[in-house]
């Protein structure tokens, strides 16, 4: 299934390089659409309310107001305090996680042995986003993951697979406040989230309809 | 999208070592996690005692617990919930991942054997005992809407609210209240990715033993969780024991249960600059 762009004006539009991190602010009514350029490539995201930076999205109040374990359409990406952020409004992809996190240098040490310390993650990637905002490590809380996916089995198993995303796989979600969005495009080359090889995805902020 | 030959033994060589990391990591974990602590067992002898604390029903409460101290949350009625935030007392950036936690173990079930991660790839806290009541890593606390929603009107205490509050008192803030880990929560993930509440895995007289393995600042939040389909707003005094530890020994089940565990305390004893030894 394709996803057509969004009709609204185009205010902005961005290639992000494998492993880099990029920002922006998303204004309410906009929509920020994501795009797998290449297929197999999990987006790290974290947002922010603009008028307050301590209210930022909240991967377990997102779940428990779904019910469920898993990021689609329809999904509304919830904040601390419990506000929608955003919600999802197309997918092409179907699988998105936000239970794993993001990965770090220290956390990789542990997963994949002490020989990945020096080696570049999406935590590198957020920390130096982040303070460009006055934000810090004590900011950044578990994210979202588009294109990963994390089957989570009732036996409690929890893996990092193949991606399912094609290239060209697109993700909408349409703001409710004005947000502040961190990305990582994630560089890590230890598990499958990126077909172990990151590569460059599209991001774009388009106004709504007839706005 | 077309590789090179060399980009491509590169993801060829990743992707074997990844398969041989999963496969270790899911098949030697459970194998060696014990049984549940049996329920009575575990006595604690009462000149390692520090302090026993009874939280009682939608409170929180707030403590400093020292690298090799523990503190044994006690579920005395079975309808408890006690929701978790931990920080390094040296350093409050360093704090709780449950995400990290789940994803380093291949496991987003907690039970005794298993690590409690901070966001810098170090344990702080070992699960050493636990009756198997089940607990939450993936759907958080209460706060004041889920319990508006729950329980309509009402003077209903929240651990969204009883966290601020504990963070405040640390000399913490808002930021700083990040996800949290809830014992005596049984929630599973169905194969539809649906949450399921398993409330027969709970028991009056559940407990769960942690030990920390840095020196910590703790929160504590007694609160019905989010999914719990109890229809009132049922919140009970629970009991906590702070007490001195074992010695860590070099085959203790926590280090020893997953390479994961092993590397993560190999990263605590960097830090302690204690070489091999954590």
């Amino acid at each position: 299934m394709t996803v057509a762009s969004p009709a609204g004006r185009l205010v902005l539009e961005a290639d992000i390089p494998a492993r880099k991190p990029w920002s922006a602010f998303i204004r309410k009514g906009q929509t920020l659409r994501i795009v797998d350029s290449q297929g197999q490539q999990a987006v790290d995201t974290l947002f922010y309310s603009a008028a307050d930076f301590q209210e930022r999205y909240s991967s377990q109040d997102t779940l428990r107001a779904q019910g469920s374990a898993y990021i689609g359409v329809g999904t509304r990406l919830l904040s601390n305090e419990g506000r929608t952020m955003l919600r999802v409004t197309a997918d092409a992809c179907g699988l998105h996680d936000t239970s794993a996190g993001a990965c770090s240098c220290e956390s990789n040490t542990v997963r994949f042995g002490h020989h990945t310390r020096y080696q570049h993650a999406c935590r590198e990637n957020f920390l130096l986003e982040a303070a460009k905002y006055g934000l810090t490590k004590r900011d950044i809380v578990p994210n979202l993951n588009f294109f990963m996916n994390v089957p989570i089995d009732p036996s409690g198993n929890f893996t990092v697979v193949d991606g399912v995303s094609k290239p060209g796989d697109a993700i909408e979600m349409v703001a409710e406040m004005d947000v502040l969005c961190l990305i990582s495009n994630c560089p890590q080359i230890n598990n499958p989230c990126n077909g172990f090889f990151p590569t460059p995805i599209r991001v774009s902020i388009h106004d709504a309809q007839g706005a | 999208m077309t590789l090179t030959k060399d980009q491509q033994a590169e993801v060829d060589a990743n992707r074997k070592r990844y398969e041989e990391l999963k496969a270790e990591g899911q098949r030697v974990a459970p194998r060696v996690l014990p049984e549940p602590t049996p329920p009575g067992g575990a006595l604690i002898a009462a000149s390692a005692v520090i302090h026993r604390e009874v939280v009682p029903g939608g409170w929180y409460w707030i403590t400093r617990v020292n690298r090799g101290e523990a503190l044994r949350l006690l579920n005395s009625t079975g309808k408890s919930c006690i929701s978790l935030l931990a920080w390094n007392s040296h350093d409050t950036s360093e704090r709780l991942n449950y995400a990290d936690t789940v994803k380093v173990q291949w496991a987003a079930t907690l039970s005794k054997g298993r690590v409690i991660l901070s966001d810098m790839g170090r344990v702080l806290f070992s699960i050493v005992e636990d009756t198997g009541a089940g607990h939450d890593a993936l759907a958080g606390g209460s706060n004041a809407a889920t319990n508006a929603a729950k329980y309509g009107e009402g003077a209903h205490r929240n651990t969204r609210d009883n966290f601020i509050l504990a963070a405040g008192k640390l000399g913490l803030q808002r930021r700083d209240v990040h996800a949290s880990i809830s014992f005596f929560a049984p929630v599973s993930v169905g194969a539809d990715g649906a949450f399921v509440w398993l409330e027969n895995r709970r028991h009056a007289g559940d407990f769960v033993d942690l030990r920390a393995e840095m020196d910590l600042l703790v929160a504590l939040s007694n609160c019905p969780h989010p999914l719990d389909p109890g229809k009132t707003y049922d919140a009970q005094p629970v009991e906590i024991i702070h007490y001195r530890a074992s010695p860590l020994a070099d085959d203790d089940l926590c280090r020893t249960a997953s390479a994961e565990s092993a590397r993560a305390f190999e990263n605590n004893a960097s830090y302690f600059g204690t070489g091999g030894v954590a």
